[in-house]
């Protein structure tokens, strides 16, 4: 104990030492943003140059653990921006009344859609998908055929994973009122439920399932990082339910000059650049180079699927209602 | 009790005080936790079905582990050959891996694409799925068969080796030493290993949820989970975690009941020999036993080693940096488990009865909401200072106090064997305070106190624990940092990252095991 006081003393006059002459800039973001492998530590060294400022990431778990954690915090948050909310979540995010307007007009955006939001900006976007082995004989074209078929599959729960979240709604946006029979028709296609995304991938990868609910980019990873041509997305004619993941500059910031700096240096080259190989999802705003080697072989799906950020939140129960139900049985 | 001199006093005070500290943790945490709820609703159908399916899993992996574990405990009491020692050390091991890991260990066996399927397929027989109830079961079973055997096999060093002698001169075959020596011996340790277990099993999340198959597979931690994380209802989360709670304290009340332990005799602390069990027939049951269940432990966590250790040597810089912290927390939360542990577990056996409670008090840290606490936690310190600054002392407390409980379970039955069998002689002796401590009770209760410091470092160096709620950037654990690999795609490091956390858990535990119970024979 006693050890460990030592130590944390010891960081946190480490930490103090480096901020005490400069402002800093607090980012609260899920953990693989700042994880060493993730973009964060890339981003902070590129906005540092250009703010002469201190940016430091607090992470909070995933998506949703950060908007627990936004609410929890309240309006004493230390944060001043808030980085990694997806569109599922902003409804909330903003019924909290913490957050405040960004005041940018986003131009240029490579999204799929026109992007109007007064507090949140999106910084990168990707298209949920079933990503299998390009061995896998009788790849499903469609939800439905996937439903019909016996490929078996793992997915993420939708109370505990943003992917599973993001599966539901789809099956829910492109199914309405016939999204229980999809799900009746997956039951048996589906090997396991898997709190988080980690846990599902890496069952995909031992060979557990047919297919794993990932998104169109995870293939790029395994292209370009282990030079392997091996993983595909497969394209659904329904269309590709999307995540938009979205900053937002918290209304109880003591640094709004700073964290307007940073929401616009979001949608510059220096943060855009950097998505695409350590995220492994498609930049918000493609940068002057293009994208990396290797997306230009990703599906793109015809038509994109998005419920309005107010929409998703009302839907959420009932489409987790039929979700249960339908597994349960 | 009264003719007890002055000093214990002081010592049954501290022990009542640091087995209080638990439930106030608990109670405070879940108290801030509810307070900050607005509104809230109440228990679902859902909930209550997750309920039952908790309750039943957890039973159902209890019995199953304990029955299990009963001979293969007897046939390590019985038996002696080369590695025997090393053995029972290694089949600690797979209570001491992280969830995930075990899990992967477990798929590579059972999985779809594991050796036994392999086995079938080979033999043209149809494929078996691990999906569902029983392998949630199974997967529990691999994590607590273990435990209970260390737990059991401790009853069984614990019989006097002159009773076994005694046994042999009037010639009682392996039945009539049974019936004698080790069926009280296990009425004794057997509902408080299974107990344990129970306990244990209510908390499980992510086994029960991979394993399980889908939302037919949810547990009361995945419905607190639910209730904090996808519907903020901070209300429902805190009468999931009470419920959790008020189930552990039950099981206790019932379970303790049997716990009836009167000390079987004094002992010259000799080495055992089993003449009741020469027989040839008793000998290949206790082999075959003891080979089934190592080949059970150690076959899945061979193939986690053999896929990870490739990537060992080729880790990133930060992971070596998280074993320093996973190494720190550790040791602080070890200290303070053997302290408190030790008040406690003394206090407990000399208020003899009523000391029952003062363990149920620290049992109820196993069944307290990990997300619960960590959530009151951030609660109660964020008005004063940045969580995320006390991340490390906050998650060494936190695991100590989620260890304690295995660490009570191993010391008590110990420490009640000591004052049965020679309380008494030292009281006349008038040994008191330190004295006491060094000359009667540390030098008999070694071994279990070596499991338990060697339980307590392991168990907080594989934890996950709170560090996830509180960590940023800089400071990961080993855990985290497997975690944070692996959603990064990198799942051949994460695997290489695992070996290595596997090695220093295991180091770790044997060095306090071996370390502190070495010479110790009983």
């Amino acid at each position: 104990m006693r050890f460990s006081i030592l130590l944390a003393a010891g960081l946190l006059t480490a930490t103090q030492s480096v901020a005490m002459d400069k402002p800093v800039l607090t980012v609260m973001t899920y953990d693989s943003f700042v994880s060493d492998w993730g973009p964060g530590p890339v981003i902070e060294v590129a906005f540092e140059e250009t703010c002469d400022c201190d940016l430091q990431f607090v992470a909070a778990g995933d998506g949703a653990a950060l908007l627990a954690r936004i609410k929890l915090e309240g309006a004493r948050s230390d944060a001043d921006v808030v980085l990694g909310l997806d569109t599922n979540l902003t409804a909330a995010a903003r019924d909290t009344g913490l957050f405040a307007p960004h005041g940018i007009q986003a131009e240029g955006l490579s999204l799929p859609m026109d992007w109007a939001d007064a507090e949140f900006l999106p910084y990168d976007w990707g298209y949920f998908a079933f990503v299998h082995n390009t061995d896998l004989a009788n790849v499903p074209a469609s939800l439905a055929a996937l439903a019909d078929s016996d490929v078996s599959i793992v997915i993420q729960d939708p109370r505990s994973s943003t992917p599973g979240l993001g599966l539901l709604l789809w099956v829910k946006n492109a199914y309405g009122d016939k999204a229980a029979d999809i799900w009746k028709g997956l039951s048996d296609n589906i090997v396991t439920v898997t709190p988080g995304w980690s846990e599902a991938y890496g069952l995909f990868l031992e060979g557990e399932a047919d297919m794993v609910l990932s998104y169109t980019t995870s293939p790029a990873y395994h292209l370009i990082a282990e030079e392997d041509s091996s993983k595909a997305a497969a394209a659904f004619e329904e269309g590709h339910y999307m995540q938009i993941e979205v900053a937002g500059k918290l209304a109880a910031t003591d640094q709004p000059e700073l964290a307007d700096a940073f929401l616009a240096f979001m949608l510059t080259d220096g943060f855009q650049s950097v998505i695409p190989t350590t995220n492994w999802m498609y930049p918000a705003k493609t940068p002057e180079d293009g994208l990396p080697d290797g997306f230009e072989t990703l599906v793109t799906p015809e038509t994109a699927l998005l419920y309005p950020a107010e929409d998703a939140a009302a839907v959420r129960d009932t489409a987790l209602e039929e979700w249960q139900t339908a597994l349960s049985q | 009790m009264a003719d007890r001199a002055q000093p214990i006093s002081f010592s049954i005070g501290a022990g009542i005080v640091a087995a209080l500290a638990v439930p106030a943790l608990i109670l405070l945490t879940g108290a801030a936790v509810l307070l900050s709820a607005e509104g809230g609703s109440g228990l679902s159908s859902a909930d209550w079905a997750a309920i039952r399916f908790t309750l039943f899993q957890a039973v159902l992996s209890a019995v199953l582990s304990v029955a299990l574990a009963i001979p293969v405990a007897r046939g390590l009491a019985r038996r002696r050959f080369f590695g025997r020692g090393l053995l029972v050390t290694l089949l600690g091991a797979p209570f001491l891996l992280p969830v995930i890991v075990a899990v992967f260990g477990l798929l590579a066996v059972f999985g779809r694409g594991g050796l036994v399927n392999a086995a079938l397929g080979f033999l043209g027989w149809p494929p078996i799925s691990i999906y569902g109830l029983h392998g949630v079961v199974l997967a529990h079973v691999f994590f607590n068969m273990p435990l209970a055997t260390r737990l059991i096999l401790q009853g069984w060093a614990e019989i006097p080796a002159e009773r076994f002698r005694l046994a042999a001169t009037l010639g009682l075959d392996a039945k009539a030493v049974n019936r004698h020596l080790e069926w009280p011996m296990l009425k004794g340790v057997v509902p408080g290993a299974a107990l344990l277990i129970f306990v244990i099993c209510t908390t499980s999340f992510a086994v029960a949820l991979i394993l399980g198959g889908g939302p037919r597979a949810t547990t009361v931690e995945l419905a607190i989970y639910q209730a904090i994380r996808f519907d903020f209802d901070l209300g429902r989360a805190a009468l999931l975690s009470l419920i959790q709670l008020v189930i552990t304290a039950c099981a206790a009340l019932i379970a303790l009941r049997f716990v009836n332990m009167a000390g079987v005799g004094a002992a010259l602390d000799r080495p055992v020999r089993r003449w009741d069990a020469d027989a040839w027939a008793l000998r290949v049951l206790d082999g075959l036993t003891i080979v089934a269940a190592t080949a059970f432990l150690a076959v899945p966590m061979a193939m986690v080693v053999a896929r990870g250790l490739p990537a060992v040597l080729d880790l990133p810089g930060v992971v070596w940096t998280s074993v320093l912290t996973s190494l720190g927390i550790a040791a602080g939360s070890t200290i303070l488990v053997v302290l408190a542990a030790l008040a406690i577990g003394l206090a407990a056996v000399r208020l003899r009865q009523r000391g029952r409670y003062l363990e149920i008090a620290g049992l109820l840290a196993v069944a307290a909401s990990p997300l619960v606490i960590g959530t009151g936690l951030f609660l109660l310190i964020f008005p004063f200072a940045d969580p995320t600054r006390l991340a490390l002392p906050v998650t060494a407390l936190v695991n100590a106090i989620v260890t304690l409980p295995f660490a009570l379970r191993a010391l008590i039955p110990a420490l009640r064997n000591v004052e049965a069998d020679y309380g008494r002689l030292a009281d006349t002796l008038n040994l008191t305070g330190w004295a006491r401590m060094r000359l009667v009770v540390l030098p008999r209760i070694r071994k279990p106190l070596g499991f338990a410091a060697g339980l307590a470092a392991a168990l907080s160096i594989g934890d996950l624990g709170v560090i996830a709620l509180f960590a940023d950037h800089d400071m990961a654990t080993l855990p985290l940092q497997i975690y944070r690999l692996m959603g990064s795609y990198r799942m051949e490091e994460a695997g290489g990252a695992t070996v290595l956390l596997l090695a220093m858990t295991f180091a770790v535990f044997y060095l306090f095991d071996r370390g502190l119970g070495r010479n110790a024979d009983v």
